[in-house]
C-alpha cells in the first residue's frame, strides 16, 4: 500500500499531496516537513530509500524519493511494495514503465515545477489514473494517457455556455497582466527537467 | 433565465480562478496569510452563489489551500454541492475536494450515499471512475455496507477501466466492512483471469494486500498465482505474485519446492533488477522455509548470494542498498555462505551513504565468529575513529557493544580484550551511550568473575586519569562510565595493588561536579574501599596509615554532606559519621577491620532484568491500593536516578542497614545472615575464595584457579556437572600451558602497544580456547516465575476482520455457503414499525372484520407484488454471489466431492483443497480422478468453523435410540444424513420437565415422554477443561444477550486464574468492567478443583441481531499440581446464532391473527422431509430450541409465535403429514427469519 505521495520542492513548498490515510491538515504540514527535512539534507548521490519518518508509518513504512531538478517526489510506502518498483512508477526505469513522470511529460509537453504550481488540479487527475486508493491501479503509459486525453476532452466539450466567457476572461486576463507573470516566471523557467531518456 | 446565465458569467469575469490564487499567493510573498485570508473570504461569497460553475471555482481553489494546510472542513457542504452536479467538469472537481479533506469524522458523508450510487450507475464510465476514485479515498464502514453491492455489480461491467476500479476499491470496502469478503471473493478470484492486464493486475493487487495480512486463508489460490507467474509478462503483476508467494511459502513448505526452479529460470532471464531483486527475495524466503528440511539447495543459495554481489557492487546506491538488505535475511539461515563476502561489506562500511553504512553495520553483527570477531570490532574501532556525525558514531558504539555481546558474550575469547575495547571507547567525547558502555563494564565484572582483576585495575586507572571529569557532565553522558568504574572498584576492591590511590582518586573535590547519582555510588564505594583499607593495614600492625585513611574520609566527606543531590547527602553523613566513630576506636587502639568490612560482605548477583516483573503477584495482594492514604502536596522527592542498572538493587538495601547504629546493624547482620542461610537461591559467600583472591599478586591469577570448587561444597543453584567440567577445563588447561603462557605474553604486548597488530594467524575455530574460563553467572529469576505473555499482536489492527476463512468457500467438502444474513445488503424501502400485538388486539373490533378482510386482500396483493420484486431482486442477488448448491448442507461430503470430480474442472471451486495438495505433491497437470486419493490434509480436514460435534457427552441408552433413528432415517432418505450436531443432548440440566414451555404444557396430557433435552453445546475442550454454553436474549435490555458458559475440570489439577477473552467484532461486545479497556479478558469469578463444574455468565450488547455471529475467543488458565502450575489456553469460537436472539414469549391467538393480518410480515417456508417423532416431541423442541411458543394447535398443525430482544415478531405455522413436516414463517425482519429457520432445520437435521 501507498500511504502518501509527495511532491514539493527544494524549499520544502509543497506542490501535490495527497495522502490514503486521513491526517489532520496540521499534521500533514508537519508530515510534509519533516518529510522534506529527511529528504533534503541527502546527497543526490545517495540511495533513495528511507526508512520511515516518525509521524508516518513506522519501522514497516519506507520513504522512497527522487530528486528531478526543483522538485522531490516522495513516496510513503509499506513492505508490499517493491522498491524499486516505486522507484520505476516515479520514474523512467529499467521496466517499460515510464509511468508517472513521464506521463507529465505528456500531457504537459514538458513537465517543470511551473505547470504543478498552476495546474495541480490536473496533476491530481493523472495521478488518479496511477494509484487509487493507496494501490497502484495502472502502469501501462499508453492506457494512461490515453484515460487522461479522453476525460480532458469529455471537460473541454462541457465548457459550452457558461465556461466559454470563463475561457475568454482568464485570457484577457494574461493579456492584460504580461509583465507580472513573466516578472516572476523568468527565473523558475530554467529548471526544466531534462528529457530523461528510457535506458 | 439565459440572462440569469449571462449575469452570473460576468459576474465570474472578476472572481479568480485558482491560476489566479496562485499567482496572487506568489505575489504577496511577505503577507502571504493575509492574502489568503481575503482570498478565503471571497471563497465564501462565491460559495454562496447559486451559479454551480462558480461553486465549484471556488472548491478547486480550496482544494489548493488545503494543500498549504488550511482547513477547509466548513466547506464540506459545498463540496458535496459540487459533486453532485450533473457536469463531469465540476463533478471531478468536487471529488477531487472531498478525496483531499474528508474522513470518516466528516458529518456530511452520510449524505453522499445516494449521490454516489447514482454516479457508480451513470452510464458514462467517467462519471463512475469519478466516484471510484474519490470513494477509495474517503469510504467509511456506512458506505462501504450501503455500497458494496453496487461496487461488486461493476466489477463484471463491460468496460475494463470500471471493472479495474472497482476490482480495486474493494479492498477498502473490506478493511472498512469486512463482512463482504465472504460475499465478494468468488467475483474477485474470478478477475484474477480477467481478459483486460489492468483488472487482472488490480485483482493481483487486491488479493496480494489480503494475503499479506492473513496469508493461510489464501494458500488454495497458490495453483492460479502459479499459473500467472509463469505466463504474466507484466513485470508489475509478477512482482505483486512473487511477493506474494515469499509470504505463502513459510506456511507451506512444498510450494517453496516447487517455486524454486520458475524463480530461478527468472532470475536467469529477467533484465529488470526490480524483478531480479523481488524474485531472490523470494528464493530466500523459500530457503528459509526449507532450511529445517532440505538442505540441498546449496546452488540456489550460491545463485542468490551471487546477483546480490552483484548489486552491491554496482554504482547504484539503491542497487547496492537493497542487496545488503536481502543479504541480512539469507545471513540468519546460512551465515557461512554471506560469510565468505566479509569483503564486500567492510567496503561497505566506507561507503558515503549513510544508510548503506548502517546496512552493512546490522550485517556484521551477524558475521561474526569467534575468529573475526577481533579483527571485525578492529575494523569498526577505526570507523569510530574517523566517523563525523555523532549520530553515527553512536550507531557504531552501539553496533560495537551488541556485536561483542551478543547470545552471551559467545564470540569473545578473551575478556581482557573486551574492557580495554570498553576503556577505549570511554575516550568519545559527546557520545549519547555512555550508559551503554557502563552496564557492560558492570555486566563483565559481575559475570566473568575470572576478569575481576583485570576490570578492576582498568577502572582504577580510569578513575585515577581524570580525563573523564573534564568533559561534560550531562546525564548519559560519557561520564556514566565512572559509576561502573567506582562500583566495581569498590565491590571488588580486594583485587586493588594501591586501593589508597584509589580512594583518594574517589574523593576529589572535582567529583562534587559529576551527576548526582553518579557521586552516590561514589561514596558508597569509598567506604568499602575504606574498609579494604582498614584491613590491609590492621593486619600488618601500621596503624597510622590506617588512621592517616580515616583522617582523609572526615576530611573529605563533608564535601559530599553539602551536596544537592539527597541521595548523596544521606550516605555522606551516615558514612561520615561511621567513620567518625571508628577513628575514635583507632584511637583506642581498638581493632576494627573485621566489622567494618563485615558491612559489605556478601556477593552481589546479577538479577534477570525482568526479574521483578515475573514475581505473581499473590493471590489477594491489591498492588493499586494505598497502603496509606495519599499526602494531599506531592512530595518535592529530589530526582532520583533511576535504575539504570539492574544490580543497583541489592545495594540499596545495604545503604538503609548503614543508617542504624552498630548495634542494631549487627542484630540485622545476624538476621540477614540467617536468612541468607535458610534461602536456598542464595548464593553464599565463601570468605575464604575472596582470601585467595586477595592474596593473589596482580593478573597473575587469572588462569581459573577456582579454590572453592575444589572444595566438595556443593554450591546451591550450580549443578555438580558443571563443576566436573570446569575440574576438566582446569586439568586441560594444565596441559596447554605452556602454549598458553606463550599466547598471552602476545596479547599482553598486543595491548600495550596502542595500535594492535593483527597477528591472529589462520587459526582454525578450534583452536581458539577462551583464555579465560567464561564463568558466566546466570542472572537469578524469581520463583514461580511467570511465563512471559508477549502479547505482540495488535488488537487494533484493521486487517484482523479479515482474517475470514474462504476456503470454506471454495473447498468441496464441509463448504459452508453464504448464508443469507452474508450477502450483501440491498437497497430496501423502510418498513413501517409494528404495532405491538397486545394493543392490537385491544383495538380489535368485530364490526369492522369485513373492511379489514378487504384490505387485508388488498394488502396481500400489495404483499405479493413486492415478494415478486425482492424475488427478483434476490435473483440478481444470487447470481452476484455465485450460484451455490441450494441446500449443500444436507449433502456428505464425500458425495460433494465426488460431483465435483465428475465435472471437475482443474480450478472448479469445490475440488480445491485436494486440487491444491495434488498440485503441490506431483506433477503439474492433474489428472482429475486422483484428487479423489490424494491424502487430505489439515486444509481440506479442518473445518473450524462449524460447531464443534460433541463427542461422548451423550448416555449410551440415549444414542443407541438415536442410531435406531438414523438407521431408519437412512432408508428413507439418503441425502439426508446425521452430519454435524448443533446442540448436544444430556441428562442433568435442563430435564424434561421445562423443556416444554409456556402454551404447549396444556396439551401434554395423552402424549408419550419428551426426550430430555439441553441448549447446552460444546465450546471447546481440552485434556483440562471444557466448555459447555447457552446464549439467552436479556428481557430487559434490547441489545444484550447472556451467555452462560460452564466450565468443567476435567484434569486432576487445580484451575485457577481463570481468565475469559472474546475478540470483539463491531456488531457484537463482551460487557467489561468499566474502565477495562476492550481487550481485557474477564475474570471467571471462581476456581475449579478437579471434577468440578461451575457456570459463569457473560453479557454482550449486540447491535444487529439478523445474521447469526462467530466470536474468536481465549480462556486462559493456571493448572496447579502438587508440584507444578502451568499456564494453559484454550480457544474458541462462539457462535451467536439466530435463535440465541429470541425470546420465549407468549402471545395470544387474537392478537397472533392480527399480526399475521398486518402484511407487513415478510413470509418463508421450508419443508423438513423423513422427519419420524411425535408432533408434539417436533413442537418442544422447536419450542425448546428456538425459544417460541405455542399459540395455538389443532391436530397435526400449530401456530407458534417468539419475539426478538429487539421487538422482531416471528411466528410459524408448522403442519405435518406423512413425516414431512411444513413449516411457514412470517417476520418483519427476512433475513433474521431466514437464518432461524435454517437453525430449525439444522436441529432436525440432527435427530
Amino acid at each position: 500500500m501507498i500511504k502518501a505521495i509527495l511532491i514539493f520542492n527544494n524549499h520544502g513548498k509543497p506542490r501535490l499531496i495527497r495522502f490514503y490515510q486521513y491526517f489532520a491538515e496540521d499534521l500533514q504540514q508537519q508530515i510534509i516537513r519533516e518529510t522534506f527535512h529527511l529528504v533534503s539534507k541527502r546527497d543526490d548521490n545517495v540511495c533513495n530509500f528511507l526508512e520511515g519518518g516518525s509521524l508516518i508509518g513506522g519501522s514497516d513504512y519506507k520513504l522512497i524519493y527522487r530528486h528531478y531538478a526543483t522538485l522531490y517526489f516522495v513516496f510513503c510506502v509499506d513492505s508490499s511494495e517493491s522498491e524499486l518498483g516505486i522507484l520505476d512508477l516515479i520514474q523512467v526505469n529499467i521496466i517499460q514503465t515510464h509511468v508517472f513522470v513521464e506521463t507529465l511529460d505528456k500531457c504537459f509537453e514538458n513537465v517543470c515545477e511551473l505547470d504543478l504550481i498552476f495546474h495541480m488540479d490536473k496533476v491530481h487527475y493523472i495521478l488518479q489514473e496511477v494509484v487509487m486508493g493507496g494501490m497502484v491501479l495502472e502502469t501501462n503509459m499508453n492506457e494512461i494517457v490515453g484515460q487522461v486525453e479522453l476525460q480532458n476532452r469529455m471537460e473541454k466539450s462541457e465548457g459550452g455556455l457558461s465556461a466559454a466567457p470563463a475561457r475568454a476572461v482568464s485570457a484577457v486576463k494574461n493579456m492584460n497582466l504580461p509583465e507580472i507573470p513573466r516578472n516572476i516566471n523568468i527565473g523558475d523557467i530554467n529548471i526544466k527537467v531534462p528529457s530523461l531518456s528510457p535506458f | 433565465m439565459a440572462l440569469k446565465i449571462v449575469k452570473g458569467s460576468i459576474d465570474r469575469m472578476f472572481d479568480k480562478n485558482l491560476q489566479d490564487l496562485v499567482r496572487g499567493i506568489r505575489n504577496h510573498k511577505e503577507d502571504e496569510a493575509k492574502y489568503i485570508s481575503t482570498c478565503i473570504d471571497e471563497i465564501k461569497q462565491e460559495l454562496k452563489q447559486d451559479n454551480i460553475a462558480v461553486k465549484a471555482n471556488a472548491v478547486c481553489k480550496l482544494t489548493y489551500l488545503q494543500m498549504l494546510g488550511y482547513d477547509i472542513s466548513w466547506a464540506a457542504f459545498n463540496i458535496v454541492e459540487v459533486m453532485s452536479s450533473s457536469k463531469f467538469t465540476y463533478k471531478r472537481i468536487g471529488y477531487l475536494a472531498a478525496s483531499q479533506c474528508f474522513h470518516e469524522g466528516t458529518d456530511v458523508i452520510m449524505l453522499t450515499t445516494n449521490q454516489i450510487r447514482k454516479d457508480l450507475s451513470s452510464p458514462n464510465q467517467y462519471d463512475t471512475g469519478v466516484a471510484l476514485t474519490g470513494l477509495s479515498c474517503f469510504v467509511t464502514p456506512d458506505l462501504a455496507r450501503d455500497l458494496a453491492n453496487d461496487i461488486m455489480t461493476l466489477m463484471s461491467h463491460t468496460k475494463p477501466y470500471i471493472r479495474k476500479k472497482a476490482v480495486l476499491i474493494m479492498y477498502k470496502v473490506f478493511l472498512k466492512y469486512p463482512e463482504s469478503l465472504r460475499p465478494a471473493f468468488p467475483r474477485l478470484k474470478e478477475k484474477l483471469e480477467d481478459p483486460d492486464p489492468g483488472v487482472q493486475s488490480a485483482a493481483v493487487n487486491v488479493i496480494c494486500e489480503l494475503a499479506r495480512r492473513n496469508p493461510k486463508n489464501y494458500l488454495s489460490l497458490a495453483p492460479l498465482f502459479f499459473k500467472l507467474m509463469t505466463s504474466s509478462t507484466n513485470n508489475w503483476v509478477l512482482i505483486k505474485i512473487i511477493k506474494l508467494f515469499g509470504a505463502l511459502t513459510p506456511l507451506e513448505p512444498r510450494l517453496g519446492k516447487k517455486l524454486i526452479e520458475p524463480l530461478t529460470n527468472l532470475i536467469h532471464s529477467t533484465s529488470a533488477m526490480s524483478l531480479l531483486y523481488e524474485c531472490v527475495n523470494t528464493v530466500i524466503a523459500v530457503l528459509i522455509s526449507l532450511s529445517s528440511g532440505m538442505p540441498n539447495h546449496s546452488a540456489s543459495i550460491q545463485l542468490c548470494v551471487q546477483k546480490l554481489r552483484i548489486l552491491i557492487e554496482d554504482s547504484d546506491q539503491n542497487l547496492k542498498y537493497l542487496g545488503l538488505l536481502a543479504m541480512s535475511k539469507i545471513l540468519k539461515t546460512h551465515p557461512k555462505s554471506v560469510q565468505s563476502h566479509k569483503d564486500l561489506i567492510l567496503q561497505c562500511l566506507d561507503d558515503k551513504d549513510e544508510s548503506i553504512r548502517l546496512r552493512a553495520l546490522d550485517l556484521l553483527y551477524g558475521m561474526v565468529s569467534k575468529k573475526n570477531l577481533m579483527e571485525i570490532v578492529k575494523k569498526l574501532m577505526l570507523h569510530v575513529d574517523k566517523a563525523e556525525g555523532t549520530t553515527y558514531r553512536d550507531e557504531l558504539l552501539t553496533k560495537i557493544i551488541d556485536i561483542c555481546s551478543q547470545s552471551n558474550y559467545q564470540y569473545i575469547t578473551n575478556f581482557e580484550w573486551y574492557i580495554s575495547i570498553l576503556v577505549e571507547l570511554t575516550r568519545l567525547e559527546g557520545t549519547r551511550h555512555g550508559h551503554l558502555i557502563a552496564s557492560q563494564m558492570l555486566d563483565v565484572a559481575i559475570r566473568v568473575k575470572a576478569i575481576r582483576g583485570f576490570a578492576v585495575a582498568q577502572m582504577a586507572m580510569l578513575l585515577d586519569s581524570g580525563h573523564l571529569l573534564t568533559g561534560n557532565m550531562q546525564r548519559n553522558g560519557i561520564c556514566e562510565v565512572l559509576y561502573a568504574a567506582a562500583w566495581i572498584c569498590g565491590e571488588f576492591s580486594e583485587h586493588l595493588d594501591d586501593p589508597m590511590q584509589t580512594l583518594e582518586a574517589m574523593l576529589r573535590p572535582k567529583v562534587a561536579s559529576l551527576p548526582g547519582h553518579i557521586q552516590a555510588v561514589y561514596v558508597q564505594n569509598a567506604a568499602k574501599l575504606f574498609a579494604t583499607v582498614l584491613q590491609k593495614h590492621e593486619g600488618a600492625t601500621d596503624s597510622q596509615a590506617a588512621q592517616d585513611t580515616s583522617q582523609l574520609l572526615i576530611e573529605r566527606l563533608p564535601l559530599f554532606v553539602q551536596s544537592a543531590n539527597l541521595e548523596v547527602q544521606e550516605r555522606a553523613s551516615c558514612i561520615l559519621q561511621l567513620v567518625k566513630y571508628i577513628q575514635k576506636l583507632q584511637q583506642k587502639d581498638v581493632e576494627v577491620a573485621e566489622e567494618v568490612s563485615a558491612l559489605f560482605a556478601g556477593e552481589l548477583n546479577p538479577v534477570a532484568p525482568k526479574a521483578q516483573k515475573k514475581v505473581p503477584v499473590p493471590e489477594g495482594l491489591d498492588l493499586d491500593a494505598w497502603i496509606n492514604e495519599p499526602p494531599s502536596e506531592s512530595e518535592s522527592e529530589d530526582e532520583k536516578p533511576k535504575a539504570v542498572f539492574a544490580k543497583e538493587e541489592p545495594k540499596q538495601s545495604r545503604a538503609r542497614h548503614i543508617e542504624v547504629d552498630e548495634k542494631e546493624l549487627a542484630r540485622r547482620r545476624e538476621a540477614r545472615k540467617q536468612e541468607q542461610a535458610n534461602n536456598p537461591f542464595y548464593i553464599k559467600s565463601s570468605p575464604s575464595s575472596q582470601k585467595v583472591y586477595q592474596d593473589a599478586p596482580g593478573v597473575e591469577h587469572i588462569p581459573v584457579v577456582q579454590i572453592d570448587l575444589s572444595v566438595p561444597l556443593k554450591v546451591p543453584g550450580m549443578p555438580m556437572s558443571e563443576q566436573y567440567l570446569k575440574l576438566e577445563e582446569e586439568r586441560r588447561q594444565k596441559e596447554r600451558a605452556d602454549k598458553k603462557k606463550k599466547d598471552k605474553k602476545k596479547k599482553k604486548r598486543e595491548k600495550r602497544g596502542k595500535g594492535k597488530r593483527d597477528d591472529s594467524g589462520p587459526e582454525s575455530e578450534e583452536d581458539i580456547t577462551p583464555a579465560h574460563q567464561v564463568d558466566i553467572v546466570t542472572e537469578e529469576m524469581p520463583e514461580n516465575a511467570l511465563p512471559s505473555d508477549d502479547d505482540d499482536k495488535d488488537p487494533n489492527d484493521p486487517h484482523k476482520a479479515l482474517d475470514i476463512d474462504l476456503d470454506n468457500l471454495l473447498l468441496g467438502n464441509d463448504y459452508r455457503p453464504l448464508a443469507d444474513s452474508e450477502k450483501l445488503p440491498v437497497r430496501t424501502h423502510r418498513r413501517e414499525v409494528l404495532k405491538s400485538p397486545e394493543e392490537d388486539g385491544d383495538q380489535d373490533g368485530i364490526t369492522q372484520e369485513a373492511k379489514r378482510r378487504s384490505s387485508k386482500e388488498k394488502k396481500e396483493k400489495d404483499r405479493k407484488s413486492k415478494e415478486e420484486e425482492k424475488k427478483k431482486k434476490k435473483k440478481k442477488h444470487k447470481h452476484v454471489v455465485e450460484e451455490e448448491p441450494p441446500e449443500p448442507l444436507s449433502e456428505e461430503p464425500v458425495q460433494s466431492e465426488e460431483s465435483a470430480e465428475v465435472a471437475a474442472p482443474p480450478t472448479s471451486t469445490s475440488a480445491e483443497a485436494s486440487d491444491l495438495d495434488f498440485w503441490l505433491s506431483s506433477a503439474p497437470v492433474p489428472p482429475p480422478i486422483k484428487e479423489a486419493l490424494a491424502p487430505k490434509t489439515s486444509v481440506a480436514a479442518a473445518p473450524d468453523s462449524e460447531p464443534d460435534v460433541p463427542k461422548d457427552a451423550e448416555p449410551d441408552e440415549e444414542k443407541s435410540l438415536k442410531n435406531k433413528k438414523k438407521k431408519q432415517k437412512k432408508e428413507k432418505d439418503e441425502k439426508k444424513k446425521k452430519k454435524r450436531h448443533h446442540h448436544h443432548h444430556h441428562h442433568g440440566d435442563g430435564g424434561g420437565g421445562d423443556s416444554v414451555q409456556n402454551g404447549t404444557v396444556e396439551e401434554e396430557e395423552e402424549e408419550e415422554p419428551l426426550p430430555p433435552m439441553s441448549n447446552y453445546c460444546l465450546l471447546a475442550e481440552n485434556s483440562y477443561i471444557k466448555m459447555v454454553y447457552d446464549i439467552q436474549g436479556n428481557l430487559q435490555d434490547g441489545s444484550q444477550v447472556v451467555v452462560s458458559v460452564i466450565f468443567e475440570n476435567k484434569s486432576n489439577s487445580f484451575l485457577k486464574s481463570m481468565e475469559f477473552n472474546v475478540l470483539d467484532s463491531l456488531n457484537s461486545k463482551l460487557q467489561r468492567p468499566e474502565g477495562a479497556s476492550p481487550h481485557d479478558g474477564l475474570v471467571v469469578p471462581f476456581q475449579l478443583p478437579p471434577g468440578v463444574s461451575n457456570e459463569a455468565r457473560f453479557v454482550f450488547s449486540v447491535q444487529s441481531i439478523v445474521m447469526p455471529q462467530k466470536l474468536k475467543g481465549t480462556l486462559t488458565f493456571i493448572v496447579k499440581s502438587e508440584d507444578s502450575s502451568t499456564h494453559e489456553k484454550l480457544d474458541f469460537k462462539l457462535h451467536f446464532t439466530c435463535t440465541s436472539y429470541l425470546i420465549t414469549t407468549p402471545c395470544y391467538s387474537d392478537a397472533y391473527a392480527k399480526l399475521l393480518e398486518s402484511g407487513d410480515l415478510k413470509s418463508s417456508s421450508l419443508k423438513l422431509e423423513g422427519l419420524n417423532m411425535p408432533f408434539h416431541h417436533l413442537l418442544a423442541r422447536i419450542c425448546f430450541h428456538h425459544h417460541f411458543s405455542v399459540v395455538e394447535r389443532i391436530d397435526s398443525c400449530a401456530s407458534m409465535y417468539s419475539r426478538s430482544i429487539q421487538g422482531h415478531h416471528v411466528c410459524l405455522l408448522v403442519k405435518t403429514a406423512n413425516q414431512t413436516v411444513s413449516i411457514d414463517a412470517k417476520c418483519d425482519e427476512p433475513s433474521l427469519l431466514a437464518n432461524v429457520l435454517d437453525e430449525i432445520k439444522q436441529t432436525f437435521s440432527q435427530c
